[in-house]
């Protein structure tokens, strides 16, 4: 033995375990060798893994495992003091390792663990999914049977179509065996089987609507599964085979009236049809909760589907009803418009036959009032005017009443003269006054406009028929008449409320009041007194005439003019006003030159212009001649007047300075006077100046004037100082030519 | 009432007509001529031309109402008139007498009628209201009426 410091094996190594020993831990270490070896193949390999360093250490524990078994392979024969001392640094590092990857691995494990579970969940939640993305596609396909099948039942507003289009989609969607569809009878006790898809004539079969089962659809709005042995399920003849799941559902039958205004729509509807639907017998089908929900929304639709065939029919209905009417209306209307032609036409005719002979007759009685009668025949002419009056009047008032009535009558609005219309009113009354010995007085306002535009006749015609009635009325006494303009305090009388007149920039309103003290009027009878052809019962109107007419004309009249008429009274015997306000126009302001000339002061010219001058004068027209005599007399000539030619030439001498002649009357030659005039007096001298007056003064009649010799033409009219101004030319130069 | 009045009256009434184109300046001038020497000379020219017209108002009806119409004649008459109402300045006569002429031209019996109808239209305008400023009276239809029916039991 030398001391080698080598160690010694503690067995013999060629014992058999030894080399078993040997061979298996020479195996090891290749394998240990081997293993990191594939890990780190793999690991690049992999895209993800997250533990590397781990395997690393990993790595380094099975490096050094193996690095033990190696070295200890060495350990079996003798070996020195160096290998075993390697051996037990690769043992203790080894050791290291070891326990370092036993305590880490203690945390990596069950991280590791975790993600196969995450890895289960996973897979299990995709599972899932694919379940319900089966669910989702089954129930987008039954949105698009549904949807298909409104719009089916939707394209039509028909009735019939709607029902049946409904039924055939469904069987289809579904693949139904049956449909059928029972709507309620008129009385509303029974369901009769309406429409069916398969049989193409349903045989009217009815069940009785209150069966517990139908209740029971009825009240719920979901499809409810029934019996297929229900009546309403006994449709078809009953096979050998089981029959398929049925379902029956209500479909509301809505109204117009349901469609009020604060629910859509009120489903306190009572009337109810249903719909029952077999799945095929045999085939073990199942009702599923989305068909199911199919149904439903079918039901519904169809529900709205069918109201709004029903609102169709109902508007068509509507609509041929109103045609019918306006027919009828257009006819009424025609047979009216011929009627009022008609009525026109005659009104017509007869206002014009009427008034020619009454015309005649009054004109003719009135002449002949003229002529020499005795008493008696006198009185009976007398009488014949009286009534043909009366009769004159009351046609007028009635074909006046008649217009006013049709609304046809408008007023002939003008300017005029207001204080004109007054004054022709009183002058017209006055004489009839004083023969009843009343007195009568006017009164016009001072600031009442003196034009005024308004409907001149009429307003006359009101304003005569009041101041008459007063007359009329009144035995003794007076009568004053004022007319004022409305004032605004003035205008909201308390005794006409509902008259509201508005006084404005351009209009204003005239007053006028006529009081009487004559018999007057009992209250109770003031209401009628516009109304037409009544009359107040006391004697004295009876006897007076009249027809009654003329307060309503004036009303309307009055009315016409935006106005307001009534008349108080105090009683019987305490006479009476009548007061009545219309509106009228205001002219606007006339311009300054339309003015009329307005006679001015006799100038001091003096009418002795022309003393004792000798003048001619020829004309045909008496007035004309008589003015321009007139005209020369002014100026203080003497003059001389003469109508015709030959006396012309006769009368006139050397005295005559100026021959006035008219020239403008056909026919009459003052041209050839002028000729003869000329011939007669040859010396220049002796020879009266001739000028004549014409009313034209074109080339033509001044050549002619010209050629015959005469000294001047003058236009007429002729003013005094026309005149004046062409005598003093015509003294001082003996000719003047043109004087317009 | 009195003068001053009256007077007042008066002028309103005539300026009325004037305004109205019922008269123009040639009937001022007939005022102006009037005076001491010839107080009534408006009066008396107004009556002459109411005298005239109404002549000639009759002879025209009756010229249009022959068979075979003398347009000339009708014509004369017509000037007549004319001459006359622009003499006394009644404007609105004397404006439809020259229409009137125009249709005698033409030979149209239906505008002639027409005119006719005018000129009597406007003929007793004039006249109503030129009584009324002369008080010239000639009794009318309406004062019979309302004579026989007011007055006479």
């Amino acid at each position: 033995m030398d001391s080698c410091n080598c160690i010694e094996p503690q067995w013999p190594p060629d014992d058999l375990l030894m080399k078993y020993q040997y061979i298996s831990d020479f195996f090891i270490a290749l394998a240990y060798f081997s293993i990191p070896l594939e890990l780190i193949y793999f690991v690049k390999k992999s895209a993800v893994f997250p533990y590397r360093w781990v395997l690393v250490q990993f790595g380094a524990f099975i490096v050094l495992c193996g690095a033990t078994h190696l070295i200890n392979l060495w350990t079996f024969t003798m070996h020195t003091r160096t290998v075993a001392m390697v051996m037990t640094t690769a043992k203790v590092f080894t050791a290291v390792v070891s326990c370092a990857t036993a305590l880490m691995l203690v945390h990596i494990i069950p991280d590791l663990l975790s993600v196969k579970t995450r890895e289960l969940f996973l897979k299990n939640k995709a599972a899932e999914l694919d379940r319900e993305m089966g669910l989702i596609r089954t129930q987008e396909e039954t949105g698009r049977h549904v949807r298909m099948l409104t719009h089916e039942i939707r394209s039509t507003l028909d009735r019939h179509t709607i029902l049946k289009t409904t039924l055939v989609e469904l069987g289809r969607t579904l693949a139904l065996e049956e449909c059928a569809l029972w709507m309620p009878t008129r009385t509303g006790l029974e369901l009769q089987l309406s429409y069916t898809l398969r049989q193409q004539n349903p045989v009217g079969y009815t069940v009785p609507i209150h069966l517990p089962v139908i209740n029971q659809v009825f009240s719920s709005s979901h499809a409810v599964k029934i019996s297929p042995n229900c009546p309403v399920a006994r449709i078809r003849p009953a096979g050998k085979y089981m029959p398929g799941e049925v379902v029956a559902v209500r479909v509301p039958l809505l109204h117009l009236s349901n469609f009020q205004i604060n629910d859509w729509p009120e489903l306190s509807t009572k009337r109810y049809a249903l719909m029952v639907l077999m799945l095929p017998s045999d085939s073990a089908r199942q009702w599923h909760v989305h068909e199911l929900e199919l149904v439903e929304v079918v039901a519904d639709q169809v529900a709205v589907a069918l109201s709004h065939a029903a609102i169709l029919e109902e508007s068509m209905r509507a609509r041929d009803l109103l045609m019918e009417q306006n027919v009828a209306l257009d006819l009424a209307r025609r047979e009216a418009e011929t009627a009022i032609r008609a009525r026109n036409d005659f009104l017509a005719v007869m206002n014009h036959e009427m008034r020619t002979p009454m015309h005649a007759i009054i004109a003719l009685s009135s002449l002949l009032q003229e002529t020499e009668l005795t008493p008696e025949q006198r009185l009976m002419v007398e009488t014949i005017l009286k009534s043909s009056n009366l009769l004159s009047t009351l046609i007028n008032d009635v074909l006046d009443l008649s217009r006013l009535e049709d609304g046809s009558l408008q007023l002939d609005l003008g300017t005029f003269n207001l204080f004109a219309v007054f004054r022709e009113v009183l002058n017209l009354i006055k004489p009839i006054a004083s023969v009843k010995k009343l007195h009568v007085s006017l009164n016009l306002a001072p600031d009442l406009p003196e034009y005024a535009i308004g409907d001149e006749k009429r307003l006359m015609q009101t304003i005569l028929n009041v101041v008459g009635n007063a007359v009329k009325f009144s035995k003794e006494g007076s009568i004053s008449i004022t007319a004022i303009v409305a004032k605004s305090e003035l205008l909201r009388d308390s005794r006409t409320p509902e008259f509201f007149p508005v006084p404005s920039d351009n209009h204003f309103y005239l007053r006028v009041q006529v009081k009487d003290s004559g018999v007057g009027i009992s209250p109770q009878d003031i209401p009628k007194l516009f109304t037409k052809f009544a009359q107040t019962q006391s004697t004295a109107t009876r006897n007076s005439g009249g027809s009654g007419l003329g307060l309503a004309i004036c009303k309307r009249f009055v009315n016409l003019m935006e106005g307001h008429i009534w008349i108080e009274s105090d009683g019987l015997g305490k006479g009476c006003t009548a007061i009545f306000m219309v509106k009228l126009g205001i002219p606007e302001r006339l311009n300054e030159p339309k003015l009329p000339f307005m006679p001015k002061v006799p100038t001091n010219h003096g009418p002795t212009a022309f003393p004792g001058l000798k003048v001619l004068v020829m004309d045909e027209n008496g007035v004309s001649r008589m003015v321009t005599k007139g005209l020369l007399v002014h100026l203080g000539c003497d003059v001389t007047m003469v109508s015709s030619s030959e006396e012309c030439l006769h009368v006139v001498s050397h005295e005559h300075k100026v021959v006035f002649m008219d020239v403008c009357v056909p026919g009459m030659d003052g041209y050839e006077v002028a000729i003869r005039i000329n011939e007669k007096f040859t010396k220049r001298h002796e020879r009266p100046i001739i000028v004549a007056l014409t009313g034209n003064t074109d080339k033509v009649t001044k050549e002619n004037c010209m050629r015959v010799g005469m000294d001047g033409v003058i236009l007429k009219p002729v003013s005094l100082d026309k005149m004046r101004s062409v005598l003093t030319e015509l003294l001082e130069h003996r000719v003047l030519f043109e004087a317009i | 009432m009195d003068l001053v009045q009256l007077q007042r009256q008066f002028v309103d009434y005539r300026t009325s007509l004037y305004h109205e184109g019922f008269l123009d300046e040639q009937f001022t001038q007939l005022q102006e001529l009037q005076d001491e020497n010839n107080p009534d000379f408006v009066v008396e020219v107004v009556s002459l031309f109411f005298e005239d017209s109404e002549r000639l108002l009759n002879e025209l009806a009756r010229a249009l109402e022959q068979q075979s119409i003398d347009y000339k004649r009708i014509d004369a008459h017509v000037h007549q008139l004319k001459g006359s109402s622009s003499s006394i300045g009644a404007q609105r006569v004397q404006k439809v007498c020259i229409a009137f002429r125009n249709y005698c031209e033409e030979q149209n019996v239906e505008g002639c009628l027409k005119c006719l109808q005018q000129v009597r239209h406007e003929y007793s305008l004039v006249k109503t209201k030129l009584e009324s400023l002369f008080q010239v009276r000639l009794p009318c239809r309406r004062e019979i009426f309302f004579l026989s029916k007011m007055v006479l039991p």
